[in-house]
């Protein structure tokens, strides 16, 4: 059961991106473009999917826990600190350069292209460094 | 205004949500790809593996499945037939991009999946003020690139 709402979860994560536009690095630079050539397509993605999960969240913590699993495991932090700050930043620059962020980054993998592999494989690195600083 | 590329957004966020929220429902889950990535590979293999795993290969087959169909569902800019549009640079702009990506998002302990949707939807205060950060240096960036270079890249 694990594996296949996984699989369903993943799926329709992808089918979204698209349809979205996400997979689309141009679109997404567009979007960061408030100054130039401003593309607003992504706030309506952004907007549809927090309202959605918002709505669904509300909804689905009033049960006790998850259909097949023992409970919720959400994040509970709620301090601000400079390494949520300064990975934020860091991460927004890198996502300005190039239009991807992990989710599109691997969405795209059907379009594979050897900037985008290029992406991928130093995006991991990038997650190694940062489990060691 | 181009319309339909807005409403194809808004049906393409709430396929987004859906899957969000049948994560958390059924196996409980934040549905933040960086994490649930690097878990995959970093971390020792797992029961909880197995359906990171099983995420991501659904992941990829969501665009691939749109491609298959053929029925000019993707939402490239000036390309209605395309649903994965191509890179904005070469290889060695896109190493950077993806170290910093990655360091990024290792450090600040999320996307904008997990910040960005999962995180303003629980109204969490760090993936508020994380989503306006990486926000403000998207734009900041793009920005400044487009000074230095005269056109976006």
């Amino acid at each position: 059961m694990k594996l296949i709402f996984g699989y369903l979860a993943g799926l329709l994560f992808g089918l979204g991106l698209a349809i979205g536009g996400m997979t689309d690095p141009h679109r997404v630079q567009g979007f960061l473009d408030v100054f130039g050539n401003w593309d607003p397509t992504l706030i309506f993605v952004m907007g549809g999917a927090v309202v959605t999960t918002f709505v669904g969240y509300q909804l689905v913590f009033r049960r006790q826990g998850p259909l097949f699993a023992e409970t919720f495991i959400v994040p509970t932090r709620r301090d601000i600190d400079t390494r949520l700050l300064i990975g934020a930043a860091v991460f927004g620059i890198g996502w300005g350069l190039s239009g991807y962020c992990p989710g599109p980054a691997f969405a795209s993998i059907s379009g594979i292209t050897w900037p985008l592999v290029a992406l991928l494989l130093s995006m991991v690195a990038g997650w190694w460094l940062a489990r060691r600083v | 205004m181009d319309w339909s590329s807005f409403t194809q957004g808004a049906f393409g966020g709430l396929l987004i949500g859906l899957s969000a929220v049948m994560l958390m429902v059924t196996l409980g889950r934040i549905a933040g790809i960086s994490g649930m990535v690097s878990g995959l590979i970093f971390d020792r293999f797992t029961a909880e593996s197995a359906w990171r795993l099983a995420f991501v290969l659904g992941l990829v087959s969501g665009p691939l499945l749109l491609v298959v169909l053929n029925g000019s569902l993707g939402n490239v800019a000036g390309n209605p037939e395309a649903v994965v549009g191509n890179p904005i640079g070469g290889v060695p702009l896109m190493v950077l991009a993806g170290l910093l990506v990655g360091v990024g998002s290792g450090i600040g302990n999320g996307c904008t999946s997990g910040h960005g949707v999962c995180g303003i939807a629980r109204l969490s205060p760090r993936s508020i003020l994380a989503t306006l950060v990486f926000l403000l240096t998207g734009v900041v960036t793009v920005y400044v690139v487009r000074l230095m270079t005269g056109h976006s890249l």
